[in-house]
């Protein structure tokens, strides 16, 4: 391995002849580039920008604070992914707070909530097979990744009838976040490293139309060290050539039809609309909705809604909204390592192992 | 229907009694021991190392061992760190109320198969019985007393720079092994935990002359708590490369899909010696034969206080940061 990435090294030397900016999309790539310190082997010049491709990170602070609502309630299983669970609602951080109040939902469990973690949807399935006078409800959250999974539950609890599990949805959709990044008047983007796993799902089509829209170059690849390098090669060739192409880097497990099954059940369930993006504001097309037969799943409309907490206060130092749309890097931010660590994050960025701020701070080279 | 804990099973009368005649008396080299309120030890002459620690694991049970080998070995690798063998383990138990009487029936058979294993003998212990909802099944505590065999101090203080850096074996294999039943990982074929004791390694090192200056066991925190803890109370800067850390084929997959760092997780049978330049060769043949390898070199600190530093297989450089909080599987 270590061979194959120092010869892609060189030879990405050897084709830059320019400053070229491009961003890596996906904060599983981000976490690659820190983790193995591919950055200290680019060519001057070579500038990275690291997206908005982490899922916790752009959830909704309001789909959280609903979470957190929920979770307070007796009668509510809440249950999420792993990350999801250390991810600060709206109120962290902001002065005036309820210092007791749970800012996550590790928080809210400690405060007696019954939240679980999950690692696949279908156990929400089964908890709530297992306490019928339960209600059981699932943030979900992620990408075109894992909103498929998603599905596939709601399917199957909606073909078994079961009444009393539900959804808080904030799935996400990236090609049209990566539009809304071009569309920014102060945008630097000269190319994408577009996220190999949410093209295994959705196939490259979507990204074949940015391209032509934009005239910016896209290269699918994936996460591993020479991945990354082949992918940024692949990129910096099409920028040198100034061909705004669409390339797939990641041919051992991208095809351009993605995955037809997870496609249909996104379909089936899902109906694409405008949705909010923590740090980067509303999308248009940047998440799903329930389709009209799977409405009555939404928990929301079945719980209530509940009271959602104080706005942030501008006091606030984090930055997380910049970072997230490339406009800062982590180290720049006053709080980064002092007031906000992964024990004490202000900001999403910092919990997650997508999030660039946790990035830095996990694979620092400097004391902070 | 299944038997299972009562709350009068702790309660001092005639319940608590039948437990102790017929599931924990097993565990006692000598079972007149259980009559009576304290243990008389006879021990060797010589320093005695002395510790204690408490276990909570869910699930109780995993690939490669449960709560009661961990409780037994854990306690001994603790003394082995000192360079200590164990002599003697107290054991008390805090049961939930409805635990099987099966389940603890195997914890039992494993705390005494561990003390075999370890050479000690179980000398005195306690049983309390909590309300269900109150605990999480087994907790268990044990306290052990063992003799120093290590003719110098094994202590953080006596690291030097220019001492070498090994491990004991390869890492991460406990933490997958939880992790993995935890969440239902079926991972083919399994990964057992490498919960085993570390004294038959360090007594090795001792037989052979190797000089030591530290020993750290690898447990929760894994590899990376351990190194940045040692490099705190030495003051020095730990350099290691990343190249030489031996991972398993099975635990490098998983931490990939799941997004973790082997160095982070835990692990129950390892650990990492620092020894003199001079005795960095012996040490490294007689590890190599439990997995073992070198790792790196200790040097003076750079800046204010301690920092280990970690070489990617790639050549470039990061600090090694202990992991924060719990371990979450990331999302995609």
């Amino acid at each position: 391995m270590a061979g194959r990435v120092t010869e892609l090294a060189a030879e990405l030397a050897s084709t830059v002849s320019r400053p070229w900016t491009v961003m890596e999309v996906c904060g599983g790539q981000t976490h690659a580039i820190l983790r193995w310190g591919l950055d200290q082997l680019l060519p001057p010049g070579l500038r990275l920008i690291h997206g908005p491709g982490c899922p916790v990170c752009v959830t909704p602070a309001e789909r959280l604070d609903a979470a957190l609502a929920l979770a307070a309630r007796p009668e509510v299983i809440l249950c999420s992914y792993g990350d999801m669970l250390r991810v600060p609602g709206s109120a962290a951080g902001a002065a005036g707070a309820d210092p007791v109040a749970a800012t996550d939902l590790l928080g809210a469990r400690a405060a007696g909530g019954d939240v679980r973690l999950l690692t696949s949807p279908l156990e929400a399935m089964a908890l709530a097979q297992a306490a019928p006078d339960r209600e059981v409800v699932f943030l979900a959250v992620g990408f075109e990744t894992t909103a498929p999974a998603t599905a596939l539950l709601l399917r199957q609890a909606r073909a078994l009838g079961l009444a009393n599990l539900s959804v808080l949805l904030a799935h996400v959709r990236v090609a049209p976040a990566m539009e809304a990044l071009l569309l920014e008047p102060a945008n630097q983007v000269q190319g994408f490293l577009a996220a190999g796993h949410v093209g295994a799902v959705m196939g490259t089509a979507e990204l074949g139309q940015l391209v032509e829209r934009h005239r910016v170059p896209v290269v699918v690849t994936g996460f591993e060290p020479a991945d990354v390098m082949a992918g940024l090669l692949r990129l910096v060739q099409l920028l040198e050539a100034g061909t705004p192409a669409l390339a797939n880097a990641y041919g051992r497990v991208v095809r351009a039809q993605g995955n037809g099954v997870a496609q249909a059940l996104l379909q089936e369930v899902f109906v694409v609309t405008d949705q909010p993006w923590r740090g980067l504001g509303p999308i248009a097309g940047g998440g799903f909705a329930l389709a009209p037969a799977y409405r009555h799943f939404d928990a929301l409309g079945r719980l209530g809604a509940p009271v959602v907490g104080p706005e942030p206060a501008a006091a606030s130092p984090c930055i997380s909204g910049r970072i997230l749309q490339g406009r800062a890097l982590p180290a720049e931010c006053p709080a980064f390592g002092r007031a906000c660590t992964p024990e004490h994050p202000l900001g999403a960025p910092m919990v997650s192992s997508e999030g660039a701020c946790a990035a830095y701070y996990r694979y620092r080279r400097q004391a902070v | 229907m299944a038997e299972r804990i009562q709350l009068a099973h702790g309660g001092g009368g005639t319940l608590m009694q039948q437990l102790i005649d017929q599931e924990l008396r097993a565990l006692y080299a000598d079972p007149a021991q259980v009559l009576h309120d304290a243990a008389l030890l006879q021990v060797p002459p010589g320093p005695l190392a002395f510790s204690t620690d408490g276990y909570v694991v869910q699930p109780l049970e995993f690939p490669g061992g449960n709560i009661g080998s961990l409780a037994v070995i854990g306690t001994a690798n603790d003394l082995a760190m000192a360079g200590a063998r164990a002599l003697h383990l107290s054991v008390a138990m805090i049961l939930e109320e409805g635990l099987p009487l099966e389940v603890l029936r195997r914890v039992v058979a494993a705390l005494a198969a561990a003390a075999r294993q370890c050479g000690l003998t179980i000398v005195t212990g306690d049983t309390k019985v909590v309300e269900r909802g109150k605990g999480d099944g087994v907790f268990l505590t044990t306290s052990g007393i063992g003799l120093v065999e290590a003719p110098e101090p094994i202590d953080p203080r006596a690291i030097r720079p220019g001492d070498q850096l090994l491990v004991s074996g390869d890492l991460g294999r406990h933490g997958v092994a939880i992790l993995a039943a935890r969440h239902g990982l079926d991972l083919v074929p399994p990964v057992l935990s490498d919960c085993a004791p570390l004294w038959p390694q360090v007594q090795a090192l001792l037989a052979a002359g190797v000089r030591i200056h530290c020993l750290r066991d690898l447990t929760r925190g894994g590899l990376a708590s351990a190194l940045q803890e040692l490099a705190v109370a030495a003051g020095v800067e730990l350099a290691i490369e990343e190249a030489c850390l031996p991972v398993a084929e099975p635990v490098a997959r998983t931490c990939e899909l799941l997004g973790f760092e082997p160095l982070h997780l835990a692990n129950e049978g390892r650990f990492v010696a620092v020894v003199p330049p001079e005795a960095a060769d012996r040490a490294r043949a007689l590890l190599a034969a439990g997995g073992g390898a070198w790792i790196g070199t200790v040097r003076p600190a750079t800046g204010a206080g301690g920092r280990v530093l970690l070489t990617t297989a790639l050549g470039t450089e990061r600090l090694l940061i202990p992991l924060s909080g719990e371990l979450l599987p990331r999302i995609c």
